[in-house]
């Protein structure tokens, strides 16, 4: 049996090799997945240990082993620990699907969000609950269908001499995002008091009450998908060099995209169903890595940035105003809307957009 | 299927086109084209532009599917095969390449060696001897590990060059390789082109501005005009003022190469010919 080893013979090819296979990798995306990986476990110990009933960390590694006290069991088994797994598969996927959009349109600001998916979930999501007079359950399906349907018209819509063009994907979405939100808004004005309330959880996205279900769903939704999101990273970063080229290198360019889309809705579907229309992580996390990593976006590095910043903002909804049940929206809202103001201020002043 | 075809080549040219048409929607670019590219040849094609030499070459490379006749490789019709087949036994440098911000020049060439690739078996040794030959080759060796956007446009030129080389097709299309270069760098990548063709293992088919480099190279000249080929055969017996008056709507006279005897067309000097060039 060899060991695997690691070869490198130029500064930017890095291969481990096992007998026959070998995998490609960067050393410098791999050292800051690693950073994220650890900070990750940093924070989401932190937030483990804290809240209205505070632990130690040995008192949370007891639990977790089996030997905690029974309350303990409950605070962390009930409350705490599917509230982070939440967190941390639906930053995974915000993550992904927010690389593969962008990379797909070869736009940073080619998001779901930006393009419509996420208004459109929860567009489905308040329609169900306000006119069906469905339940939190029926609101998940709703916002699945709605992810799904706006989706396939803003790519019909964008659709156009045989391929999606990237740029067309972004305008068509940013149009169905502001009728989506005038059809809410709509709903809501109608809509009685109480119910609004109800429905209102799926403007902000929120893992307030977070619990197994939840991680079930998106759970299962990342578990899917990653075989697929592996198998396609290499073409999705030759279809960033151009149709003509990366075809020219054997990539079947139309089905790789429309296999890109439906990877990237399914994600984003998936995570709106189960913490609402999360603002922004989608938009920050492939950039904000990219920049530590150098090269362009990649699925999985974007993806672990995705659950850091989730974990993180949750931490900070719960620390910083204990006692209000802060959704965790309104604090990624922070960090992506200033993240997002500074990468329109640094693309003006390269005047690339 | 594709294995014996590999093993007993079957008769005629590798790469051959019949009775093409080409168009983008309804604007027609090419009809009743046919052309044969010679196995073992450097071929130069060259003409105005806008006649369809760049469209040409990406139906040849299966990039745009023609609406009628077929590209033939191989014996069979290309778009039979699989991607990765195609892009193994051809490559094509399209004229406009964009790159990805922040990506270095060892990680493009790189990715020239898709078509060699499985998804556990990432990178053999073939690819690391594959990648160098081509860094050295172009003379990009010493550029290997800085970023692509920070290269002049020649150098980059020459980076995508060498992806091109790395992807080791036995066809190699190339689409104005010498856009951006100076005088020197457009010699020396002509002459790449010609050890490429001369080793015996590569048909080389070229698109080119430079008519007096592209004569003094080519084994095999095709002239175009209007998405039809004017003339085609080697430079010495098919270049001629008339081919160039009708081709390039230019008066000329052809005088022989100094330094290899082949035609070297000079453009007929103004005062002698005052005449409204037309577009
Ligand atoms: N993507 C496209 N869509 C529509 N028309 C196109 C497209 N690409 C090229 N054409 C048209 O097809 C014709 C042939 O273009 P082509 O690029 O093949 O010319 P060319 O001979 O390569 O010219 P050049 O020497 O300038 O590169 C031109 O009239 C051009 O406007
Ligand atoms: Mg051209």
């Amino acid at each position: 049996m060899t060991a695997p080893q690691v070869v490198q013979r130029r500064p930017a090819i890095a291969r481990l090799a096992y007998g026959e296979w070998s995998v490609l990798w960067r050393p410098r995306a791999v050292l800051a997945s690693g950073l994220v990986v650890l900070a990750m476990l940093v924070f989401a110990l932190v937030q483990l240990c804290t809240g209205d009933y505070p632990m130690t960390p040995g008192e949370v590694f007891g639990t977790l082993s089996g030997r905690g006290a029974a309350a303990q069991e409950f605070v962390i088994y009930n409350l705490r620990l599917p509230r982070l797994l939440t967190a941390a598969l639906v930053g995974l996927a915000l993550g992904a699907s927010g690389a593969i959009f962008q990379s797909v349109t070869r736009n940073p600001l080619g998001s779901p969000e930006i393009m419509g998916f996420t208004m459109g979930a929860s567009a489905g999501a308040v329609a169900t609950v306000l006119v069906l007079g469905g339940q939190e359950l029926a609101g998940m399906g709703g916002a699945l269908v709605g992810g799904f349907v706006t989706a396939a018209v803003v790519y019909r819509l964008a659709y156009r001499g045989g391929g999606v063009q990237g740029f067309r994907l972004i305008l068509v979405g940013v149009a169905a995002t502001a009728l989506l939100d005038s059809l809410v808004s709509y709903l809501l004005l109608r809509a009685r008091l109480q119910d609004a309330e109800g429905a209102y959880t799926w403007l902000v996205g929120s893992l307030n009450g977070a619990d197994w279900q939840q991680v079930q769903i998106i759970g299962l939704t990342v578990a899917v998908m990653i075989v697929p999101v592996l198998a396609i990273g290499n073409q999705m970063r030759l279809l960033e060099m151009g149709d003509d080229l990366a075809q020219g290198l054997g990539v079947r360019v139309a089905v790789t995209r429309r296999r890109l889309l439906v990877i990237g809705t399914v994600l984003c579907a998936g995570a709106v169903a189960t913490a609402g229309p999360i603002a922004f992580v989608a938009l920050a996390a492939p950039q904000i890595m990219r920049r530590l990593t150098g090269g362009s976006v990649s699925i999985v590095p974007a993806a672990l940035m995705g659950a850091l910043i989730l974990i993180v903002g949750d931490l900070a909804a719960q620390q910083i105003w204990p006692d209000t049940q802060m959704p965790v929206g309104i604090p990624t809202l922070c960090i992506g809307g200033t993240y997002l103001a500074w990468l329109l201020y640094q693309q003006s002043r390269a005047s690339r957009l | 299927m594709t294995t014996d075809l590999q093993t007993q080549p079957p008769p005629g040219n590798r790469l051959r086109a019949h009775d093409l048409k080409l168009q983008y929607g309804e604007r027609v670019v090419a009809e009743n084209l046919s052309i044969d590219i010679p196995d073992h040849s450097l071929t130069m094609i060259v003409g105005p532009n806008a006649c369809g030499k760049s469209t040409l070459l990406r139906s040849l490379a299966r990039l745009l599917a023609p609406n009628h006749g077929s590209v033939v490789l191989d014996g069979q019709d290309i778009s039979r095969y699989p991607s990765k087949e195609v892009a193994r036994r051809l490559g094509l440098l399209p004229q406009t390449s964009i790159a990805p911000d922040g990506i270095t020049v060892a990680d493009l060439v790189a990715r020239g060696r898709f078509p060699h690739q499985k998804f556990l078996r990432q990178w053999s040794t073939d690819d690391d001897v594959a990648v160098t030959a081509a860094l050295e080759r172009t003379n990009t060796a010493d550029l290997a590990s800085r970023f692509v956007d920070e290269l002049s446009g020649g150098q980059r030129q020459r980076v995508w060059l060498a992806m091109a080389l790395a992807q080791e097709t036995p066809l190699l299309l190339l689409d104005e390789p010498t856009t951006y270069l100076d005088i020197a760098h457009q010699v020396e990548v002509l002459d790449l082109c010609a050890e490429l063709q001369e080793s015996g293992e590569r048909t080389v088919v070229v698109v080119l501005h430079e008519l007096n480099l592209a004569a003094r190279y080519a084994t095999h000249l095709i002239a175009m005009r209007a998405g039809q080929v004017v003339a085609q055969g080697a430079p010495k017996e098919i270049v001629t003022p008339e081919l160039i008056e009708s081709v390039y709507h230019l008066r000329c006279s052809i005088i022989d190469d100094p330094e290899t005897g082949t035609p070297l067309v000079v453009p007929a000097a103004r005062r002698s010919a005052p005449r409204v060039r037309e577009s």
